[in-house]
């Protein structure tokens, strides 16, 4: 090698960098809309000329030409080319210059959007920074420099794709809003916890603003960050003078407005859009001389999602246990149909509820872990800011929900043995998880406290020896249950204080196993974690649904002094009053005069489920609910909606209203029967993302008693005619809301056609009419939901007729 | 260039409720009167506040225009652009924080998914209407009017033309990026030009 790398060279001095490269070419000529890294073959000699510019007025690195450089924009041939004169450019103006002399392979953004908000797949993202980097590493530059990333997603996926194409260094930097957030939501704690996990070397910010608007962003970092922190602003804002775009900071500002903030502790310091070799010049003479600040060493696991991070600190938290199939048999059909929206709904109302974590266990027969797990983990994700748990024994459908998971994630766990703490701790490692281990090995659950913390020391050795810090561990010394030894809940509550006081570390405990087998189990179980609490507990695994069980979480925060003037706990208190008034006043005074049916006529969801359950409790029998209150009721809001006299949102709430009624008769009925109607496969088209009148469609379908299949949105036709054909389905839906996606539509219905001849197709969607259905193959045209429920209607009296 | 909008316009919720669909003599449905108040406060302080624009000359042609950043065949366009010597092209957004309320409304319940859609809808276009008076502003002092706005996609103006769009203003600057089918992200965003009809701005 011969000099050191960038990292050791600047452990004790700060590392200027370039300034703008676009500004640069566009004044020899660059053209708008011409790609800028085009040059590197088409004018290299002044793009050398533009390097060398930096390098003389003190860069110690520059970034290469290489911005946009991917296999979006160029086939692979030209982007080995371009991203190796690239790097051959910066190297020759590095030649034999007086500072750093680094060359770093500049990584952009790829221009498109990253899932969850956006329509490129996680991982095609994660390819597509990868052929970028393998051949900016091959080329001989010296560090990975990915820059101005406004979203946390396409982020991950830059840093995982370079950590795993080279070992070379690599610093990330954001561009921040004048908010203090990424676009898509993130803010700088998020960031610095989630970039340092997946082991980012160095983390900051650049573009958008000039360093004086950006300076608070900056000391979110500095407050947060354990690695060195890069700053690299615009100069200043742009105007429009004498028809060209300037910026309103020259050398001279720009280097007073960043002196300050480099006091401060920014490490890595350069110039974005509008700076040229003059602001470098200005900057290198104004902190040439700075020594670096130290960074402080800091405590406490961080664990986020995409919008919010929370350290695991000295106040304990709660995990929503709601999302497990566990013993539920209505979660186990929704993740059979991948039912998205149900398990959605969990997950934002625990959100609600008050959890502050939620665990993701998709574990049961029939279901393969490695595919619905990421999926239901990248779905949740979007929905809800909290950090997830992702749940699994299975090391393959781990690290597919660990790759997809853009916040940092708890990780449900690994164990004592020999085969968990190979498979499990490399992953925790690699992708920056907070783990929970279990304090059991091959020779079973210890008996005593002191066997678990003999395990869980073991466990804590082997993480640290990976880079594991032990504040990134959460230790279960596991909760038996009472009616089976009556000592057992001593052993475990002995465990989590000898963990706490002796590894010092924290614990976690899925409580509600203590009372398996006995009557009122909540009794048990919130008194068990109350107790748990006294003992150290940092983390609770409980329904947060249960107002018995939060109730006595906050009781507990309350009476400890953690909670300031009883704020949480009152919260929570009147939260509770005030829904069970609100519910006793609208059943009270709405009710009496209408019942289920005027229920559901208002949109009244709370309401319709209470008169449900009292009906069903006075012993009115289910059925003749659904034929004397519900159907009557949806069908008058039916009728009123196609008379116009009622509206989508009217027709609509009826329907969640009527939902919510056909839930507690579901409850009651389910345990003889599981579908009785008619089975109806729903889907928006491949290439159409749109899928509120999809799921419009499927919620009066189901209201009106159908068995609906609902394959979600972008479906490729080949999974719709699967579906049809697996299920035998006599009616097919499809959707689509562009006219770009009606030809995927029309492929679908051929594709019916041929492999399930048996099935009719409906079609909707804002585009459509009943002639371009007719053209394109369909059997029917839904204009709208009701449309949709009474072809439902015809088919199934129509294979009623044909059926002897 | 980027115009930032100074504070967030009051609701309009005759449009919101247009965007529901909620059509006259539908009466006060109590449901949903209480989930329109619930979702407006949800929605309060949500919207991003940034158009990116750019102001291009207007040169007629057969059957189409010249905006010097494309040409683009299309009669509709023409007409709508018809006398104006340039063309402001601008792009806004409601921004992502609106995506993912809607995505999280709309796990809630579909009518939640609806009303928040139809806030979002309503939030783009008072940012659309916020700009369009101040380029009226700026037009009127040189004497200039303006021309109702036009999108891709409107008339016969294919939406493939997002693309040239898209490269002239650089709109991931404001955060707006194109996906496969030429749909915009975030999704309450819009793109149009506005013709301005006069002597030169």
């Amino acid at each position: 090698m011969g000099r050191p790398g960038v990292l050791s060279w600047m452990r004790d001095r700060l590392l200027f960098l370039d300034g703008g490269m676009g500004t640069l070419l566009q004044a020899n000529g660059l053209k708008s809309g011409e790609r800028p890294e085009t040059w590197n073959l088409l004018h290299p000699d002044a793009v050398r000329k533009a390097h060398r510019a930096y390098f003389a007025a003190g860069s110690d690195a520059v970034c290469t030409n290489t911005f946009g450089a991917n296999l979006l924009h160029h086939d692979s041939a030209a982007l080995t080319e371009i991203i190796s004169a690239g790097v051959r450019l910066a190297r020759e103006a590095a030649g034999d210059a007086a500072n750093g002399g680094f060359v770093a392979l500049d990584v952009g953004p790829l221009g498109r959007m990253t899932e969850p908000f956006g329509d490129l797949p996680f991982e095609e993202a994660v390819r597509l920074f990868y052929e970028t980097v393998w051949r900016g590493a091959d080329a001989g530059a010296d560090f990975v420099m990915i820059e101005t990333m406004n979203d946390l997603a396409e982020t991950r996926a830059a840093l995982i794709a370079a950590k795993e194409a080279c070992d070379l260094p690599v610093f990330v930097s954001n561009a921040y809003g004048a908010d203090g957030k990424l676009l898509t939501g993130a803010t700088p704690e998020v960031m610095c916890a989630v970039l340092e996990g997946l082991g980012a070397d160095v983390i900051g910010m650049n573009c958008s603003l000039g360093p004086s608007a950006l300076s608070e962003t900056l000391r979110r970092y500095l407050e947060t960050a354990a690695v060195p922190v890069l700053f690299k602003p615009n100069a200043g804002l742009p105007h429009v003078a004498d028809g060209k775009t300037v910026y309103d900071l020259d050398g001279e500002r720009f280097a007073l407005e960043m002196l300050p903030l480099v006091l401060e502790g920014a490490r890595v310091i350069g110039g974005c859009c509008g700076t040229t070799p003059e602001h470098i010049r200005a900057l290198r003479k104004a902190a040439g001389e700075i020594r670096p600040k130290e960074i402080r060493n800091r405590r406490g696991a961080v664990i986020a999602g995409m919008t919010k991070a929370m350290t695991l600190g000295d106040e304990p938290i709660v995990i929503g246990e709601r999302i497990n199939p566990t013993g539920k048999k209505r979660f186990q059909e929704a993740l059979r149909a991948m039912d998205m929206a149900y398990i959605l709904r969990e997950g934002v109302q625990e959100e609600d509820a008050g959890a502050q974590a939620l665990d993701v266990n998709v574990g049961m027969p029939g279901i393969d872990e490695k595919t619905v797990l990421p999926r239901v983990v990248q779905e949740l994700e979007a929905v809800v800011s909290l950090p997830l748990c992702i749940d699994t024994s299975d090391p393959d459908a781990m690290e597919a929900a660990l790759r997809c998971c853009h916040g940092v994630p708890i990780l449900n766990s690994v164990n004592g043995r020999e085969e968990s703490l190979n498979s499990v701790l490399p992953l925790a490692a690699k992708y920056g998880a907070v783990l929970i281990a279990l304090t059991l090995d091959e020779n079973g659950i210890p008996e005593t406290p002191q066997g678990r913390l003999a395990i869980a020391e073991r466990i804590c050795a082997r993480a640290e020896a990976l880079g594991i810090p032990k504040e990134r561990i959460l230790f279960d010394p596991l909760t038996l249950t009472v009616s089976a030894g009556a000592d057992a809940p001593a052993v475990t509550l002995e465990a989590l204080r000898l963990i706490r006081d002796r590894i010092g570390c924290g614990t976690v405990l899925g409580v509600s196993n203590v009372s398996f087998g006995l009557p009122g189990r909540e009794i048990m179980n919130s008194a068990f974690m109350v107790m748990a609490l006294e003992n150290g507990l940092k983390a609770a695994i409980l329904n947060p649904k249960s107002a018995q069980m939060m109730g006595a979480f906050h009781a507990w925060r309350a009476l400890r002094g953690l909670d300031a003037n009883c704020g949480g706990y009152i919260g929570f208190a009147s939260r509770v009053q005030f829904s069970a008034a609100s519910a006793a006043q609208a059943a009270g005074v709405d009710s009496g005069t209408e019942g289920l049916s005027g229920a559901i006529g208002r949109g009244l969801r709370a309401e319709a489920e209470a008169l449900t359950r009292e009906a069903i409790a006075g012993g009115s029998e289910a059925l003749s609910l659904v034929e004397t209150e519900i159907i009557p009721a949806l069908n008058r809001v039916g009728e009123a909606y196609e008379q116009k006299r009622a509206y989508l949102p009217q027709l609509l709430l009826a329907a969640e209203a009527a939902e919510s009624a056909f839930s507690v008769i579901r409850s009651h009925a389910r345990r003889d029967n599981s579908h009785g109607g008619m089975r109806v496969v729903l889907a928006t088209v491949k290439g159409d993302v749109h899928d509120i009148g999809k799921n419009i469609v499927k919620l009066l379908l189901e209201n009106y008693g159908y068995d609906v299949y609902d394959l979600g949105r972008d479906v490729p036709p080949e999974r719709i005619a699967e579906e049809a054909v697996r299920l035998r389905a006599p009616l097919v839906g499809l959707s689509a809301l562009m006219t770009t996606t009606v030809p995927a539509m029309e492929k679908t219905i051929r594709l019916l056609r041929q492999e399930a001849p048996f099935c009719r197709v409906m079609v909707g969607g804002a585009v459509l009419t009943e002639a371009y259905a007719q053209a394109i193959g369909a059997d029917a045209y839904g204009r709208d939901a009701m449309a949709a429920v009474r072809i439902a209607q015809t088919v199934e009296r129509e294979i009623g007729e044909d059926t002897p | 260039m980027i115009w930032h909008m100074e504070a967030e316009p009051p609701f309009n919720l005759d449009e919101i409720r247009r965007y529901m669909r909620l059509g006259p003599g539908g009466g006060n449905m109590q449901g949903v009167e209480t989930l329109l108040r619930e979702c407006l406060a949800d929605a309060c302080g949500l919207m991003k506040r940034e158009v990116c624009y750019a102001v291009y000359p207007v040169h007629a042609e057969e059957g189409g225009v010249d905006l010097t950043f494309a040409r683009v065949r299309s009669y509709d366009l023409a007409r709508a652009l018809s006398g104006c010597g340039q063309a402001v092209l601008f792009a806004a957004t409601a921004g992502f924080a609106f995506d993912a309320a809607i995505a999280r409304a709309q796990a809630l319940s579909e009518a939640r998914g609806l009303v928040m859609h139809a806030i979002g809808a309503e939030r783009v276009e008072a940012l659309c209407d916020a700009f369009c008076g101040f380029i009226q502003q700026t037009a009127a002092c040189r004497g200039l009017t303006l021309r109702p706005r036009f999108s891709p996609g409107y008339g016969d103006l294919p939406l493939s033309f997002q693309t040239a769009v898209a490269g002239a203003l650089e709109m991931e600057k404001i955060g707006i990026v194109l996906g496969e089918g030429l749909l915009m992200r975030p999704s309450k965003s819009v793109t149009a030009l506005i013709g301005l009809a006069g002597k030169d701005m």
